[in-house]
């Protein structure tokens, strides 16, 4: 599937899960992945894990971005990937952001979450991130 | 030869006023002897004190009373906050502000599926009036004056409030302290709204009327600035959007037939200190006059203390690194500084550990201390807005105020502010700023100090119990087998008929929680009533 998309835009969806009400940081990477011609889908405020995976799968994503500054990282962004593997999706590439305590990466990244941005990250390093993953042949195209 | 400016305010405004509120010390003076005088009024300024309000809203300023350091607290247990409460009044914290987690702040339990892995974490968790009881175990609620950052549930607070002064034989108009109840700026920029902003804006005038008649010491409202500027915007538009939701709740309160005199001597407000000394401290100048005007042009105000903008400060949470966290104590000193010439009532100083978690007690004293060195040792207090008349800014005062102005006078023409909350206008202005914001860091034009993106950040200094959650599941379980079920179900239909007949419903909450009914049920009982607020950005 993924090899038919490399001449097409890369599909991202970005969700805020929990109750944290924190959204410039996702409302700015939505903006930057749209600029770098991504075609984006934001969930909005407090999305389930099991809506996301639904908005995920009906949206034929590439990627998932996630983001809480609440401290429930642990308990929602591990749902989600167990909630994709249980749907037979965990080609899907996952990615976070928000405050998570260095102490945790590990544990996220053995979930899959591949990509996990704290603060003070550059917008620059997450579309980079996505564009190395997911296009990889498009690199050297670029100017 | 005319009496000087200076000599008629110390005549008409300063004699008058010290000789009911005396400062703290007979006089002031440096260590070379050098006697301050109260304060400068230079040409034909008027001094501090005086309307329009730009120099303060006390003649004597600091030099009468310190401002109230207020830490903003609260995580895990109610038993937990309660000693980290205690910690910060043994070291002299003058008022307590209670963080509430987000299930409470949106309404729900801790035994609530959707608080799963929530509970505790940025906040204390409050369900029931027991809850509460512990939260202020051993602390006077006629004597500490509280301050509780909660709005989609403001009303259940203020209830649960109201029902353990009663179970403690306090009066409830004893009560002292704020609640934010700032429905607005949650959609704007917070994120805690669970109702539509309608039926948000009800309940927030409910409790308004409700403490307007019946808690003479309370301030019902804290119309919040801080959150619109951690969202992102600039100064300008933190002074313009916090005072345009001001004017949406005074509208509301004028609907309502309430006397907007009373009203307006029983709002307050709460603004950020960000990193640019100078235009913050203009920036409080100038809300300050900006606000003075407004209550006079638009709502025909005259009492002087009704038109007074008072306000509490934090520290700007989003300027704190996590690289580097020590260099955060100095950002919080220079932001503090700003909040302290500008006039502030109150005062909150961030942790420097607070990009990477929340607070450990060290980094709360830390900061708690930060405050008191500003207030005992610096000096800054001992001239009343020293500031003043100082071109520089003076002018940058004047320029806020007519930036603000003009962008409020951009909302009305676009339909007001509830409807530049509802059609995003308000938000889009928010996020253009922060994108703007975010450019200048990544482009290296505005870049933090010690911050190297590459470079490890530091492991979390504090973490939450997370046993919490279970424990607190089994003690609502217990409660709600310990009560008598049919009150609670007859104390609920109550809630829900009064909200449907539009009634004030803060008498039937109080008699819920006192009928032991839940926050999470109340809170659902009034969305079956309001609806739900969806997210649809």
């Amino acid at each position: 599937m993924t090899s038919d998309r490399s001449q097409s835009p890369i599909r991202v969806l970005l969700a805020k899960p929990g109750l944290d009400g924190h959204d410039r940081g996702i409302r700015l990477v939505l903006r930057v992945l749209r600029d770098a011609g991504m075609e984006v889908i934001y969930t909005g405020l407090r999305a389930t894990p099991g809506e996301i995976i639904r908005a995920a799968l009906d949206e034929d994503v590439e990627a998932i971005g996630l983001s809480s500054l609440s401290g429930a990282h642990d308990q929602h962004f591990l749902e989600v990937s167990r909630l994709l593997a249980e749907q037979g999706a965990s080609d899907v590439l996952l990615f976070c952001g928000g405050i998570i305590p260095k102490a945790d990466v590990p544990r996220l990244k053995e979930a899959g979450f591949d990509g996990v941005f704290p603060p003070g990250t550059p917008l620059d390093a997450i579309v980079q991130f996505l564009k190395d993953r997911l296009r990889p042949s498009s690199e050297s195209e670029s100017p | 030869m005319n009496m000087s400016e200076f000599e008629r305010w110390r005549r008409d405004v300063y004699d008058p006023f010290v000789a009911t509120h005396p400062e703290r010390k007979a006089s002031f003076e440096t260590s070379s002897d050098l006697t301050l005088p109260p304060t400068f009024v230079e040409g034909d300024d008027v001094g501090p004190g005086e309307p329009p309000y730009r120099r303060g809203i006390h003649p004597t300023m600091y030099r009468g009373r310190l401002w109230t350091m207020r830490q903003y607290a609260g995580f895990s247990s109610p038993k937990e906050t309660n000693e980290r409460f205690r910690y910060l009044l043994e070291r002299g914290q003058t008022g307590l502000s209670v963080a509430f987690d987000l299930p409470t702040q949106i309404g729900y339990d801790s035994d609530d599926p959707l608080a799963l892995g929530e509970v505790g974490r940025v906040g204390v968790p409050i369900s029931t009036l027991d809850d509460l009881d512990q939260l202020f175990d051993q602390i006077p609620l006629d004597r500490v004056s509280i301050s509780m950052t909660i709005n989609s549930t403001a009303p259940i607070l203020i209830a649960l409030l109201c029902a353990l002064a009663k179970r403690r034989g306090v009066p409830i108009e004893a009560l002292r302290g704020t609640v934010q109840n700032d429905i607005l700026k949650e959609f704007i920029a917070r994120g805690t709204q669970r109702y539509p902003v309608g039926p948000s804006l009800t309940l927030a005038t409910d409790v308004i009327e409700f403490a307007t008649e019946s808690m003479p010491r309370f301030h019902p409202i804290s119309i919040s600035g801080y959150h619109i500027r951690e969202a992102g915007s600039t100064a300008v538009e933190e002074v313009a959007f916090t005072l345009a939701n001001g004017i949406a709740y005074l509208e509301q309160a004028k609907a309502r037939g309430l006397d907007l005199e009373q009203v307006g001597r029983r709002l307050s407000f709460f603004f950020n200190a960000h990193n640019h000394l100078f235009e913050e401290i203009a920036k409080f100048r100038a809300a300050r006059e900006l606000w003075y005007r407004i209550t006079g042009d638009r709502f025909a105000m005259k009492d002087e203390r009704a038109r007074q903008l008072r306000f509490h400060t934090q520290t700007g949470g989003s300027t704190l690194t996590a690289h580097e966290p020590e260099n955060n104590v100095v950002r919080v000193t220079v932001q503090a500084l700003s909040a302290v010439l500008g006039g502030t009532q109150s005062l909150h100083t961030n942790g420097a550990d607070e990009a990477l978690s929340l607070p450990t007690s060290e980094s709360a004293k830390l900061a708690l201390r930060t405050q008191q060195i500003l207030a005992n040792e610096s000096g800054v207090t001992e001239v009343a807005d020293p500031l003043g008349g100082c071109p520089y800014v003076e002018d940058l005062t004047s320029r806020v105020l007519s930036a603000a102005d003009e962008l409020i006078r951009e909302i009305d023409k676009r339909g007001g502010t509830v409807a530049c909350v509802e059609n995003g206008f308000i938000r889009g202005r928010i996020e253009e700023s922060a994108y703007r914001a975010q450019v200048a860091i990544d482009d290296g034009s505005q870049t933090p100090v010690g911050v190297d993106a590459g470079a490890e950040i530091p492991d979390a200094p504090f973490t939450v119990d997370t046993s919490i959650e279970a424990q607190r599941c089994d003690q609502l379980a217990q409660f709600r087998q310990g009560r008598d079920s049919a009150a609670v179900e007859k104390a609920l239909v109550e809630v829900s008929a009064r909200s449907k007949a539009g009634d004030n419903v803060m008498p039937s909450l109080i008699s819920a929680i006192e009928n032991n009914a839940t926050l999470g049920e109340i809170a659902r009982t009034l969305s079956e009533v309001h609806g739900e607020f969806r997210d649809d950005q």
